[in-house]
């Protein structure tokens, strides 16, 4: 199996299709995923988030490795995700409906 | 009861007493045919802010704004002397839109030595001078000279690129701004240049959605969920006071405070946040940055120590919100139609150092979103019942008078403008 992450973290490695470059494509993933799904990978990785930024923070923000950068985007869908699991207990946030949001800028790292 | 002093006349909204304290309609709001007056009104005779200066960084660096709202579309450039300057969107030609990029009512951005129309060819360089004609000879007495781009008044106040579509308007922008703006510059924006933009199509009246932001009497009630459990139910109880409010001339701010950054007990706030210190108030530590020790004296009037967060609302549709743990927020709402908007939230933060800053940022900006979601969806619905006009007459608290102040402003503006743009002689409508 080839691995995406770095070794150190080859536990999150089921997850790496988390590994995702934009807020739109992390935000679609949450919505497209039961809460089971996103449990699982909650469980796992929110854990191992102390560590994986003690990791990164050894590293220069603006030359990551790709595994490296690879991790850094598995964390931001972490973010994404403890909102469904932590707060709403449902994929969407509540009373949005139909509203949309969209992000037009963001940092390209 | 009261957990801030309020002024001496026994509320902010007596301490402005043109304000009054009757009920409102939001008349305003729902008519077809007031929108179609405020876009004379004020959108076509105010500054409004499309942007920063860290989005055109170099000579010939340009962005387009679509101001539907104003019936135009306007293109801002650095010139090669780095100046920036701004043009209605058109070509002098034929009138083809002359930047854009496949959809032309989308807005673009780039950098470009001279801009060219994708019609016949024309250019003009980066001051808009018109420097070349295809075929030129098969023309009647042109003159290039006499068909450079369109000028609009374009001005940068700390960093912030405004434009006043009225050729009449002698007001500068700092001007115009007033003592509300004054009081904010040398706050430094100009550091913080790691931006997150969103954007939303809002079934609402544009003022609405200011509303929404100019008010944090909702927040503990509407975004509750987003407490855990016993800190939600406290902060209901507690409800809502700010520190101070500010009214001067078109213009409001609201100084609020936010014992969020850092929670005083970290239980109350998601488990994500105790891990990364971060939330919706923003990264709890500071950015280690010159600026922020001794902040300009607009913000935080009060001077309280609990101050969390000033929210400026710039008439007509500009907000700049400063957060006490140093970054800000812009918004932006721009009308599509009387009952439609598109609202932009943009977030500015110092460069992140390490994996850990940037963390920080993405759970603030991610948190952001999921609180606007709640917000935006939850005008649609306050539209659709006014529209419906079964009930005219609403009252407002002394904690929402910069809603009362920002609705009253436009009806000011719309019936101001009313009588200037008679013409001399000409008897008014019967």
């Amino acid at each position: 199996m080839t691995t995406t992450l770095p070794p150190d973290f080859a536990d999150l490695e089921p997850f790496s299709d988390w590994c995702l470059a934009t807020e739109a494509e992390r935000y679609a993933k949450r919505l497209a995923s039961s809460m089971e799904e996103m449990q699982t990978f909650y469980d796992v990785a929110f854990p191992r988030l102390d560590e994986v930024l003690e990791y990164l923070d050894t590293l220069d923000l603006d030359a990551l490795p790709d595994d490296a950068g690879r991790l850094l985007l598995l964390c931001y869908s972490l973010v994404n995700v403890s909102f469904p699991i932590e707060v709403w207990r449902q994929a969407r946030v509540p009373d949005s409906g139909a509203a949309s949001m969209d992000a037009v800028v963001e940092p390209a790292v | 009861m009261a957990h801030f002093p309020k002024p001496a006349e026994g509320s902010w909204t007596q301490h402005y007493p043109e304000l009054g304290t009757s009920t409102v309609t939001y008349e305003d709001s729902i008519s077809p045919e007031f929108y179609e007056l405020e876009r004379k009104a004020i959108f076509n005779r105010t500054w409004l802010n499309v942007g920063r200066i860290e989005e055109i960084p170099r000579t010939g660096s340009y962005f387009t704004k679509e101001l539907q709202c104003a019936g135009t579309s306007v293109v801002i450039v650095r010139g090669k002397d780095g100046e920036v300057r701004g043009f209605h969107n058109i070509c002098r030609h034929r009138g083809n839109k002359l930047v854009w990029n496949d959809y032309p009512r989308e807005e673009t951005s780039g950098t470009c030595r001279q801009f060219t129309c994708k019609y016949h060819g024309w250019r003009y360089d980066l001051n808009g001078a018109l420097n070349f004609v295809q075929q030129e000879s098969e023309f009647f007495d042109l003159d290039k000279a006499d068909f450079g781009l369109a000028p609009v008044q374009t001005e940068v106040w700390q960093g912030f690129i405004f434009v006043n579509l009225d050729p009449d308007n002698t007001t500068s922008v700092r001007e115009y701004l007033g003592e509300l703006g004054a009081g904010i510059e040398g706050y430094p924006f100009g550091e913080m240049t790691q931006v997150y933009k969103y954007r939303a199509n809002v079934g609402s009246n544009w003022k609405l959605f200011i509303d929404a932001f100019a008010e944090f009497y909702h927040a503990p009630v509407l975004h509750a969920r987003q407490a855990i459990g016993e800190e939600s139910r406290k902060l209901q109880g507690y409800g809502y006071e700010a520190l101070s409010y500010g009214i001067e001339g078109p213009h409001g701010m609201v100084s609020s405070w936010g014992g969020m950054a850092p929670p005083k007990d970290p239980s109350m706030v998601k488990p994500i946040e105790r891990v990364l210190r971060s939330g919706l108030f923003g990264p709890w530590d500071r950015p280690d940055i010159e600026g922020l020790d001794e902040l300009p004296e607009g913000i935080n009037p009060a001077r309280s120590p609990t101050w969390g967060i000033d929210s400026f609302v710039f008439f007509p549709n500009f907000m700049v919100l400063i957060w006490a743990p140093g970054w800000y927020l812009t918004y932006h709402y721009w009308p599509t139609s009387y009952n439609t908007h598109i609202f932009e939230g943009t977030l500015y933060f110092v460069p992140p150092k390490n994996a850990t800053e940037r963390m920080r940022q993405e759970l603030a900006a991610v948190t952001f979103k999921e609180f606007a979601l709640q917000d935006g969806n939850t005008l649609e619905a306050t539209q659709s019942m006014l529209e419906a006009r079964v009930v005219t007459q609403f009252p407002l608290s002394d904690q929402e008078i910069l809603l009362r102040h920002l609705h009253k402003t436009a009806r000011r503006y719309v019936a101001d403008h009313k009588v200037t743009a008679t013409p001399v002689g000409v008897p008014a409508a019967r």
